[in-house]
């Protein structure tokens, strides 16, 4: 008999304890849709030091003035793009920035006149909560300008938004990818650990481990039942996200399920990780809860908006796999990003699985030595 | 301060059913106040199913039981307050210290902080553990875990007490002069029931109780029973009457 | 040459010393013993011998091979059943034969006839599909020895088996590990029941990482130098302050409703006969009682 064999023997068991037991199994497909569903309600968020383009054809002091309205506050920090119209679309996609002001040539005549004039403001809604309250801020300080010139103007100037990518500004749309993001980790990551520290606990793993077996065979043995139930697990929450809540799929579905593959290995790898450095199944939830579940909800930009974290968190989110796949998933399923697009975030991901999986297989040794 | 000859324990005829399932089959004993009183028998055999309508746990399906004189089916708050239990796995408090650990088992017993003092200081003497009650009770020698755990159950001073398999797997000393311990306690005029798998456990006991499928078999010192069933140790006692029809 | 072959072992961990120094041969085709409480060092030793802990000095061979050099080959032809070893409890009988038969590679071709011989002892066909957690504790024990067994290793390492099991099962169990033996098999077990001694070939009394004794049990009881008398009385407690005064004692000892006592020499049927007057009657028979291993134990810790 080869290798594989051996593999298989321990997938195949793994498989039988997951059939075993109803109720993870429940757990498992159940959760996700109820979080799908719960997911649904907005929450409130703070936000600071917005990235703002403004394109300004007017470049009269009156459209200055403006602009110095928004350099103002602290919200925005804010840039003058340069680049052809036709191209303000990259701006977004390139996440440059996540708002753009476009001034129009007739803005200062118009205000002079007191006739209504108009400025454009488009907001990047990939993030819908978040681009509620930039739209808010927005007014507030449109309408600061208004008073501040009310003695010259007796009209004030109108603000028509236009929201791209998620015109009606559905939470689902936001909330299903970073779901994906956080089941995927959730089942990669604390089931294998799961997985393997009970076969510590059992006393099993010794016995396994006195066979002629390498770390290799039960590692990937192991962990391929659970590769197949988080796949299942994404494509159920996708399709009712789908369903449901009608989230477009702008993108490749083949590079979908390509950098998934990849977010899913490194999320195995920090599982296997955990179960090489803990002995007991406590401790192994504990470890994965705090490594996978608090960072994928907190700190991947899946609720709370990076930007609006103090510093030293934004840089810890810079070690948080869930939220490069959210820039994925969302860059994939709303914006029909390619894979160059998301070249930064593929790199980043497979980084740390090379990291993570050298210093599991080190770790994970076939006797019981410390 | 110990009356021999009064009846601690008396069942008669004590049955307990589990649907169509007879767990205790008319067992009818009589156990002696100061007696230790072995418990052995197969798993399965009703040796738990006894136990816990003994503790007042389980409500028998027939017959009678009087412990320390009250009756198992109205009395059992009354039965519950006079038992201490200790189980082989000596459930304490690893990180809490000797007197931590006394301390919290004399709250669970509803004891007054006064009590528990008094009752510590002896205690603490009785199971020889003074000078380490500030020990951390995972750093403490097998012996003395096993100790400390017969002295919570005997905190609120019950008039019987439940040990299953006491000393399995520690060192013959400890085994011994834990069982001193017991002899002390029962000579005290406590009752003790024991139950247990080994038969190295059974020979210390006064008398022995051997059940199969819920029938007592065979009640009797391990002398007794020895020269009864002709056999040199009573691990062949207990296969002979287990195997036997 | 010797089944197993330990020089000089030592391992400790953090200040702990597990085991301390010790030197022991198994010979082939014996069933040999570890004897000793929990907290001896009995498990630190065996999993040594199966590689799966590194000796910190010291040297153990299997078959020839060093534990530190040659794992794969050691671990081929070993046999384990760790301690409280409990299977897969949701796997059926069958389905944990079969796991550890696909991990020790034994071929399609020859396993049917493997699993027959295995259940011939085990007694566990009519069960084979039933869960792991659903059998009864002498049962799981002998389906965790035959799950060690499945790839016919020429040596097999037990480490505390019968934990917890029924009197009946453990004898049950015992007479299997004497087949297992007949058939050619090197048994190394360990336990920490005093007359399990009694079952082995050779025994090794093992406390606080060092090893008391080596021989067989018949020879430890016999080289016991303290003649052991078992005595009935009116009242033992009694009886047992007054030979806790007499010179020349070793030990006394309650045991249920008799009291075992030792002496540094043979006593005299007339000093015997002196005491039963001297305690009024209390001391009512008297006869020579055989040492149990238990004893020896005592003796040599002490």
């Amino acid at each position: 008999m080869t290798k594989a064999s051996r593999t298989i023997a321990i997938a195949r068991k793994e498989f039988l304890h997951i059939i075993h037991d109803p109720r993870s199994l429940i757990i498992i497909f159940v959760m996700p849709l109820m979080q799908l569903i719960l997911f649904g309600y907005a929450l409130n968020m703070e936000i600071q030091n917005i990235n703002l383009a403004v394109i300004d054809y007017s470049r009269t002091p009156q459209s200055s003035h403006l602009i110095e309205q928004f350099e103002g506050s602290e919200f925005f920090s804010v840039f003058h793009y340069n680049g052809k119209h036709s191209d303000i679309e990259n701006i977004f996609l390139k996440r440059e920035a996540k708002i753009i002001l476009v001034i129009d040539q007739d803005f200062a005549r118009n205000f002079q006149r007191q006739t209504k004039t108009s400025i454009q403001i488009l907001v990047d809604a990939a993030d819908p909560n978040a681009a509620t309250i930039i739209k808010n801020y927005c007014y507030g300080i449109i309408a600061n300008f208004n008073l501040e010139h009310g003695g010259q103007i007796s009209q004030p100037f109108d603000v028509e938004p236009r929201i791209w990518y998620n015109p009606d500004m559905k939470s689902a749309y936001f909330f299903v990818p970073g779901l994906i993001a956080l089941i995927l980790v959730m089942i990669s990551a604390m089931l294998t650990s799961l997985a393997i520290t009970r076969e510590k606990e059992t006393g099993t793993l010794e016995q396994i481990l006195v066979s002629p077996i390498k770390p290799i065979e039960i590692i990937i043995g192991k962990v391929f039942p659970y590769i197949i139930m988080a796949f299942l697990d994404g494509f159920l929450i996708l399709m009712m996200g789908m369903i449901l809540f009608k989230v477009p799929f702008a993108g490749s579905h083949f590079l979908l399920i390509l950098l998934s593959t990849l977010y899913i290995i490194t999320a195995l790898s920090l599982g296997l990780m955990i179960s090489a450095t803990v002995e007991t199944q406590q401790v192994a939830m504990m470890m994965a809860i705090s490594a996978t579940l608090l960072p994928t909800v907190m700190l991947s930009g899946f609720i709370f908006p990076i930007r609006s974290m103090p510093i030293l968190l934004q840089y810890v989110s810079y070690i948080v796999p869930a939220k490069y796949f959210l820039i994925i998933a969302r860059g994939i399923l709303i914006k029909g990003n390619t894979f160059f697009q998301l070249g930064f975030q593929t790199l980043a991901l497979t980084l740390m699985s090379i990291i993570l999986l050298i210093r599991t297989l080190r770790k994970f040794s076939l006797n019981l030595e410390k | 301060m110990i009356e021999h000859n009064k009846i601690a324990v008396r069942t008669n005829k004590l049955t307990r059913r589990f649907g169509k399932f007879t767990a205790v089959d008319q067992v009818s004993i009589e156990v002696k106040q100061g007696e230790i009183f072995g418990f052995l028998g197969a798993n399965g055999a009703g040796k738990t199913t006894m136990i816990r309508m003994l503790c007042g746990l389980l409500k028998p399906s027939a017959g009678d039981a009087t412990v320390s004189g009250f009756d198992v089916y109205k009395q059992s708050e009354n039965i519950k307050k006079n038992i201490g239990y200790m189980s082989q796995k000596f459930s304490l408090y690893d990180d809490l210290t000797i007197q931590e650990n006394i301390e919290f088992f004399g709250g669970i017993y509803g004891l007054t902080k006064e009590q528990i003092q008094s009752r510590k200081k002896t205690l603490l003497k009785e199971v020889r553990l003074t000078n380490v009650e500030e020990s951390m009770t995972r750093d403490l020698p097998v012996g003395f875990k096993q100790r400390l755990a017969l002295g919570c159950a005997l905190l609120h001073d019950p008039l019987i007490l439940f040990l299953d398999e006491p000393t399995s797997g520690v060192d013959p000393e400890a085994r011994r002069s834990f069982w001193d311990l017991i002899y002390h306690t029962a000579e005290a005029g406590k009752t003790i029931f024991v139950t247990t798998h080994f038969m190295d456990e059974a020979e210390y006991c006064h008398r022995l109780s051997i059940m199969r499928d819920g029938k007592l078999i065979a009640v009797g010192s391990p002398g007794e029973l020895r020269d009864l069933y002709h056999k040199s140790n009573m691990q062949d006692v207990f296969i002979e009457i287990v195997n036997g029809e | 040459m010797n089944d197993i072959e330990i020089i000089n072992f030592k391992k400790s961990y953090g200040d702990v010393n597990a085991v301390n120094g010790i030197n022991l041969q198994v010979k082939k085709g014996e069933l040999f013993g570890l004897i000793g409480p929990d907290g001896a060092g009995k498990t630190t030793l065996m999993r040594t011998i199966c590689t799966l802990l590194l000796p910190d000095a010291g040297s153990i061979q299997v078959k020839g091979m060093d534990v530190t050099q040659n794992i794969p080959g050691i671990r081929a032809l070993l046999g384990y059943m760790p301690q409280r070893f409990s299977l897969y409890q949701d796997l059926t009988v069958e389905q944990n034969l079969n796991f550890f038969a696909d991990l020790f590679q034994v071929p399609q071709s020859n396993r049917e006839s493997r699993l027959q011989q295995l259940f011939q002892f085990s007694k566990l066909e009519p069960f084979k599909k039933r869960a792991a957690g659903d059998l009864s504790g002498g049962m799981k024990q002998k389906l965790a020895l035959s799950c060690a067994l499945i790839h016919t290793p020429e040596i097999l390492v037990l480490d505390e088996p019968t934990f917890g099991v029924d009197p009946v099962s453990r004898q049950e169990f015992w007479e299997i590990l004497h087949s297992i033996r007949a058939e050619g098999t090197t048994i190394l077990v360990s336990t920490a029941y005093m007359d399990e001694a009694d079952l082995c070939d050779r025994v090794a009394l093992f406390f606080s990482g060092q090893i008391k004794a080596v021989d067989t049990p018949l020879a430890l009881r016999k080289n016991f130098k303290f003649p052991l008398y078992r005595l009935q009385g009116k009242n033992l407690r009694q009886l047992r302050d007054f030979f806790d005064q007499i010179s020349g004692i070793h030990t006394t000892q309650t045991f249920g409703d008799s009291l075992h006592v030792s002496f540094s020499g043979k006593q005299s049927e007339s000093q015997w006969q002196a005491w039963q007057k001297k305690t009024g009657g209390n001391l009512v028979s008297w006869q020579v009682q055989e040492p149990s291993i238990e004893d020896v134990f005592l003796d040599l810790i002490k």
